[in-house]
């Protein structure tokens, strides 16, 4: 059974003005998180990630549909319950949203307060979280005292207080530099792997879902319009806004702009290769180009890692005898996947 | 000028007066402060998106505000007669004018407190929500103390207009250094004395104000 169970779910917000139409957020989904995995949600601005993962743990109401967290169904619980169902979901926020008349000692105990944990308990398990999260020597701080990922370590630290098994992370990174993110990132690593927690994390950037998501759901205009494993996804992206996103981390085709320029400078024939499977190289590729006495030049392209992966984009440009052209891609066919860029 | 002055004569009078003052203006800022904080937590958390977001409760309380809190305090003394007279059973001297001036202190105070309570993060209250905490939890233990510094600034603030309020004691019958300065100084024509209860006056505002800003700078801890 998995962790979150999403079937059909709806989201609407009442108009913001008599006669206007009600904003439809989230829109029909389907979702199922499994126990121990790190799932990500990637979208643009407004998509409804962030109205979906607050159904999650019911800061919002839905609609309609039903959400089933560890086997309850939440959808229609009342207040009392869902505050009882909300304690076993820790979430962190973008702008960490702590309270800035608590020390992070104070900040932690708050979940610890909330749950009822005896007080005489809180000094050992706040030492534990604060040992977790790498910030022992900071708990009688503030949090304007600390830097941004150190806010959000107190937020993780704060998140984890209760042990729950799902943690929801809203763009939990996007106000972090990328040096900070990556540490934020490999904390959050451990806290999935090391206390076998579940985590939904959202986020607008692939190269964050490429760091630690196993699987990924794209969202748009309040539907889940793909979702997979990671490298799935990404090496095989059907619809075009996952196309885009997944461009952003690995070169796709050449644009537009980059193609005229480069058709200016190269005139043979433009293929693009995509490499997906780890058993077919780059050389076997190549090979058969040359079998052939084709001559190729690289001219746009990229190789990523994903979770030790590899897999990429590259367009060549082709010259030589047509006829050897078009026997080279037969046999390249067979290799990767090949699709010709548009004159 | 300092030859004809009763000061001398007056100093056990406006010593009674300057006690006099400072129960009213105390016991003004005690329930109007309470009042005050309860009208403005019910402004502040019944508005829309608040925690407890009431629209036909918001509504009325912020009618009956807006129509009170604009009413000038000399011409309120007197509109609020009669709820008075039913309330502390009498219209004049210093019950009445203690009652008047809670009124209008709990009304001016409620859009203080709820500005403050507005400008606490939204995010802060959502992170406490999504801990399982219930409302009251949330109103005691985190909108009002992430407020406080913001608070104890505006109470500050409103010791000043209730110690001018309290000058018009007076009108109605009541004492206090008000009333003191403007019969014993301001129609004698001794200014000596109206100048010195100006003083204590003005030295009152400035231990409130240093007090207030004091404690505030201690609890925003900067
Ligand atoms: N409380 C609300 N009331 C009305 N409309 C809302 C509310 N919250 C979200 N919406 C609307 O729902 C849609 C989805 O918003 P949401 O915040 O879920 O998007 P998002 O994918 O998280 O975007 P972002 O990347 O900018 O955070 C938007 O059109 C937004 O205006
Ligand atoms: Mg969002």
């Amino acid at each position: 059974m998995p962790l979150v169970e999403i079937r059909d779910v709806r989201k609407e917000f009442p108009a913001r003005s008599r006669g206007g139409s009600p904003t439809v957020a989230v829109d029909g989904v389907d979702l199922d998180v499994e126990a121990g995995e790190i799932f990500g949600i990637v979208g643009y601005s407004g998509a409804g990630k962030s109205t979906l993962v607050r159904l999650v743990n019911a800061l919002e109401p839905a609609t309609s549909g039903s959400i089933r967290v560890d086997g309850t169904e939440i959808v229609g619980l009342g207040e009392r319950s869902l505050q009882r169902v909300r304690r076993d979901i820790g979430m962190i926020f973008q702008q960490f949203n702590l309270m800035n008349s608590r020390t992070v000692y104070g900040n932690i105990a708050f979940p610890l307060q909330v749950a009822g944990v005896p007080k005489s308990e809180h000094r050992k398990r706040i030492s534990e979280l604060l040992h977790f999260v790498g910030l022992a020597d900071k708990a009688l701080a503030y949090p304007d005292q600390l830097s941004g990922g150190q806010k959000q370590r107190v937020g993780i630290a704060r998140a984890l207080a209760t042990s729950p098994k799902l943690l929801l992370a809203d763009e939990a990174t996007s106000a972090l530099d990328p040096e900070t993110t990556q540490e934020v990132l490999a904390l959050l690593k451990q806290v999935n792997t090391e206390l076998g927690i579940t985590i939904v994390l959202i986020t607008h950037e692939m190269e964050v879902i490429k760091t630690i998501a196993d699987k990924v759901a794209v969202m748009e205009d309040g539907k889940v319009i793909e979702q997979g494993p990671v490298f799935d996804l990404f090496s095989r992206p059907q619809h075009p806004a996952t196309r885009r996103f997944v461009s952003t981390l690995v070169a796709d085709q050449p644009p537009e702009r980059a193609l005229q320029v480069l058709r200016e400078r190269h005139d043979g024939r433009f293929v693009t290769l995509a490499f997906r499977d780890p058993a077919v190289r780059q050389s076997q590729v190549f090979a058969e180009l040359i079998s052939r006495d084709v001559a190729f030049e690289l001219v746009y392209g990229g190789i990523e890692d994903i979770q030790g992966e590899t897999f990429g984009n590259l367009t060549l440009s082709l010259t030589g005898d047509p006829t050897q052209v078009e026997a080279a891609l037969g046999a390249v066919r067979a290799l990767v996947d090949v699709r010709e860029v548009a004159a | 000028m300092f030859d004809d002055t009763r000061l001398l004569d007056l100093t056990d009078l406006l010593r009674e007066e300057f006690f006099t003052t400072l129960y009213i203006v105390g016991l003004t800022l005690l329930v109007g402060g309470l009042l005050g904080l309860a009208l403005g937590l019910a402004l502040s958390t019944t508005r829309r998106g608040g925690l407890l977001a009431n629209r036909p409760v918001f509504v009325v309380l912020n009618l009956l505000v807006n129509f009170f809190r604009p009413i000038p305090f000399v011409i309120f003394i007197g509109a609020v007669q009669p709820f008075a007279r039913v309330v502390v059973g009498t219209g004049i001297g210093e019950k009445a004018i203690i009652f008047a001036m809670t009124l209008a202190a709990t009304f001016g105070i409620s859009r203080i407190v709820e500005q403050n309570l507005v400008s606490v993060d939204p995010g802060v209250i959502e992170a406490a929500r999504s801990m399982g905490a219930g409302r009251l939890r949330i109103v005691l233990t985190v909108l009002l103390p992430e407020a406080l510094g913001p608070l104890i600034l505006g109470y500050t603030f409103v010791v000043v207009a209730i110690i001018d309020m309290s000058a018009i004691a007076g009108a109605i019958g009541a004492g206090g250094l008000g009333a003191f300065a403007l019969q014993y100084g301001w129609r004698q024509f001794d200014t000596v004395v109206t100048w010195t209860t100006v003083l204590i006056i003005v030295a009152l505002v400035q231990i409130a104000q240093f007090a207030g800003n004091g404690l505030a700078r201690k609890v925003m801890r900067r």
